[in-house]
């Protein structure tokens, strides 16, 4: 078993980051420009969609990407909450927002496809409804993450906020499988998948394009996050040391 | 368990004191319900069959109204400290909390539907399915909301924020409170829409005061 203490350290994890990050940027530029070369022009149109099948590409992993983005973020959470960990923190921190904008990617592609497809840009389905619900609650925990002086206490808030929340995440899983609705159950399982590998491919090139996107943005903003904190704390130790500004809140 | 009756008694007693804040409660629900209407028309068929849906969201909104109530003037008189040093466990002291909060606004929620049913001509056979649906449901109110009132105390706009963090919550209460009386109205079972809500009730119950109890002792640090 790996130790994850060894990774706990801040200034380790900045320089293993460090050496990551040049990687993960060449991962997502090769893996997206293969994605979208065979999702936009290899694979073949679907025989009833026709070429709108294509928004597939991007609304799947946008959808899976929401998901495990939410979970990964209830993890950290509760790292946070038990151990007390920085590091968990800032990866909560800085994850949310983008797990935001992937859930408002996939809205918002599920939307364009369901015109050709449904016939309107929205229906009150299960499964839509619950991502949409999924997007409210990142969207609340980021407003409550941000809405108290003390950026710890955000954090820590917000880390409680997203356990609360982490209950919507089984019922968007399942939701097509509970209830009988317009969206589709899923097609990709255990057991082998129910499309085919022309399609499989860029669908799974795509999927790790998404991910390598997603270490991407997570490394630099945890670097942000790190440097952001270094910088609080050296500016509140600045303006303690400055001995022209009052003595307000100092112990005498 | 005597925190928990304790509790309880002293926000009663609170509430009882000055009644004019769970009145409020109870006016809002009326006037909003009663301005649906002038939107949608006087029509009784596109009341009737709007009616049940109604009843709860301006339930929702009517228990959102008064969530700041539930921790907030504690917190600022510095009462929460003391209810938090107090002997007993803090998850008690919050159910004594909740139960405070709806016997003093889901209840008197429940007690004016039947007024409400007539003015928005509420099909008579869906009363009853919607009343269990509230009784099993406002609770759940209580107890989610508890946990948002005590997330925002004290952070900048408490109030709109409490909203955003619960409303997205309240969201399964509200679909099979509405299918209850749907289903009465369809004469279809609306048994197994309650007993989903009572599935919810006794969930939020045995997690919501553990959240807000960390949310607490995270606001009183």
């Amino acid at each position: 078993m790996i130790d994850l203490a060894t990774f706990a350290n801040p200034a380790r994890f900045s320089r293993i980051a460090g050496r990551v990050f040049p990687w993960a940027v060449g991962a997502t530029a090769v893996l997206m420009a293969a994605g979208l070369y065979f999702a936009l022009f290899a694979s073949p149109p679907d025989y009833q969609q026709g070429e709108s099948v294509r928004i597939m590409y991007v609304h799947v992993p946008a959808a899976w990407m929401a998901l495990s983005s939410y979970t990964l973020l209830a993890v950290a959470s509760a790292v946070a909450l038990v151990w007390r960990h920085l590091l968990a923190d800032v990866v909560a921190r800085a994850m949310a927002p983008i797990g935001a904008c992937f859930t408002f990617l996939c809205l918002v592609t599920g939307s364009l496809w369901g015109k050709p497809m449904w016939g309107t840009f929205w229906v009150w389905d299960a499964r839509l409804t619950s991502v949409l619900v999924l997007f409210f609650l990142y969207l609340g925990y980021l407003a409550l993450q941000n809405a108290f002086d003390d950026p710890a206490r955000g954090l820590r808030a917000s880390a409680i906020l997203a356990l609360v929340g982490f209950v919507n995440v089984p019922i968007i899983k399942f939701s097509v499988d509970w209830w009988n609705t317009l969206h589709q159950p899923a097609s990709i399982k255990l057991g082998g998948p129910a499309i085919d590998a022309s399609m499989l491919v860029p669908l799974i090139l795509m999927t790790l394009a998404f991910e390598a996107y997603f270490v991407t943005v997570l490394l630099l903003r945890m670097r942000t996050e790190l440097v952001r904190g270094k910088l609080r704390s050296a500016r509140l130790r600045a303006a303690e040391a400055d001995e022209y500004l009052p003595n307000i809140g100092k112990p005498a | 368990m005597s925190i928990f009756f304790a509790v309880l008694r002293r926000d009663l007693m609170l509430a009882l004191r000055s009644p004019a804040e769970s009145l409020m409660t109870v006016g809002f629900f009326v006037i909003a319900a009663t301005l649906v209407p002038f939107g949608v028309g006087p029509e009784p068929e596109t009341l009737a069959r709007i009616a049940a849906g109604l009843v709860w969201v301006m339930a929702l909104l009517a228990a959102l109204l008064s969530l700041d109530r539930l921790f907030q003037a504690d917190y600022e008189d510095g009462s929460l400290d003391l209810l938090l040093l107090s002997p007993g466990q803090t998850e008690i002291m919050v159910l004594g909390k909740v139960a405070a909060h709806w016997l003093t606004t889901g209840l008197p929620l429940i007690i004016s539907v039947p007024l409400l049913a007539v003015f928005l001509h509420l099909p008579l056979e869906a009363l009853p399915a919607l009343l269990a649906a509230m009784l099993l449901g406002t609770p759940v109110l209580s107890l989610l909301g508890a946990v948002g009132a005590a997330l925002a105390l004290g952070a900048r706009r408490g109030g709109a924020l409490t909203s955003l963090l619960v409303l997205p919550l309240f969201i399964p209460v509200l679909i099979f409170g509405v299918a209850a009386p749907e289903a009465a109205v369809a004469d279809l079972a609306a048994r197994p829409h309650l007993l989903i809500l009572a599935g919810l009730f006794f969930g939020a119950l045995v997690l919501s005061p553990w959240a807000a109890a960390a949310a607490l002792r995270l606001a009183a640090e």
